[in-house]
């Protein structure tokens, strides 16, 4: 096991490289779902101000 | 010939772009994942060392990926930036706007395991080597892109402009894919996007094409969801907006 994750000594600069790749591919579907969900509120809002606005 | 152009407009309709892209997200997500997780298996625990790099050209299964994403959302990017100035088609603006960003991160991934390759194999983080400034000179685009949409208030002066600079920065990605062959770079030649006989065995071979697909499928699965978010954030007083959000 301790071979597997010392990769001959090539370790320290092959983790870091899945550890950033993983990080990246994480990241932005996190940010993607937050975009979506941010833009779904204002949309809800901004259709609630409409009608609310057509009662008055 | 009518058929065509219904084919087109449908294409050009924020509320069937938004819909179709809900549906197809998880097609694209599932498998990503899935092709992903294989690959790393292949690629960690089944091919075996290379017989020059040892256990260190593993790094190959994400930095070639995160590079081949970078390459290849700037070109639909373009592309949609270019159908957006051409037809004036909204959402292909708003696809080449939900692409920057993640092109801009993947051209991060692949410039940082690049270097983090090269200390070991060339001795060194960087060098002023053609494929590295051309890759440099990618991310610059993204970022370039990106500042300039945010600076532009007028949504429709933010797309026109932005798709201006996505077109010129085009003439980079030949640039980049060539360089190896064209100069004398210290970067190593493709060994598997070449028309010839990919270079190596097919236990190495299998996991990468695993990989590429995967993180292309990824991409695919991202962009529609920042696609809708994009879609969402552009409609203004429209009716649909309160079929698709109830």
């Amino acid at each position: 096991m301790s071979d597997f994750f010392s990769m001959d000594g090539y370790g320290i600069f092959l983790w870091p490289c899945y550890l950033i790749t993983f990080v990246a591919i994480v990241a932005n579907v996190l940010i993607a779902r937050r975009a979506h969900e941010n833009a779904r509120v204002e949309a809800l809002r901004r259709i609630d101000h409409e009608s609310a606005e057509e009662q008055a | 010939m009518g058929t065509n152009w219904a084919w087109f407009h449908r294409f050009g309709s924020p509320p069937h772009v938004y819909r179709l892209a809900g549906l197809l997200t998880p097609w694209f997500a599932w498998p990503a994942g899935l092709s992903i997780v294989a690959a790393l298996y292949g690629g960690l625990v089944l091919a075996p060392p290379d017989y020059q790099q040892g256990e260190g050209f593993r790094i190959i299964y994400v930095h070639a990926p995160s590079a081949w994403l970078s390459v290849m959302i700037y070109s639909v990017m373009a592309t949609a930036a270019g159908i957006g100035l051409i037809w004036r088609m909204k959402v292909a603006h708003a696809a080449a706007a939900s692409c920057a960003g993640i092109g801009a991160w993947f051209t991060v991934v692949s410039l940082v395991t690049g270097m983090l390759w090269g200390k070991p194999m060339w001795g060194t983080y960087w060098v002023w080597d053609p494929r590295l400034t051309a890759q440099l000179v990618l991310l610059f685009l993204y970022l370039g892109y990106m500042g300039l949409r945010s600076g532009i208030d007028d949504l429709g002066r933010a797309d026109r402009a932005s798709a201006v600079l996505a077109l010129v920065g085009v003439v980079n990605i030949p640039i980049i894919r060539y360089s190896v062959e064209w100069w004398n770079s210290i970067h190593q030649a493709p060994s598997v996007m070449k028309m010839e006989k990919p270079s190596m065995p097919m236990e190495m071979l299998v996991p990468l094409l695993l990989m590429f697909l995967g993180f292309t499928l990824y991409f695919a699965a991202v962009l529609l969801v920042r696609l809708r978010a994009e879609i969402l954030r552009r409609e203004r007083n429209a009716s649909w907006l309160r079929e698709a959000l109830r």
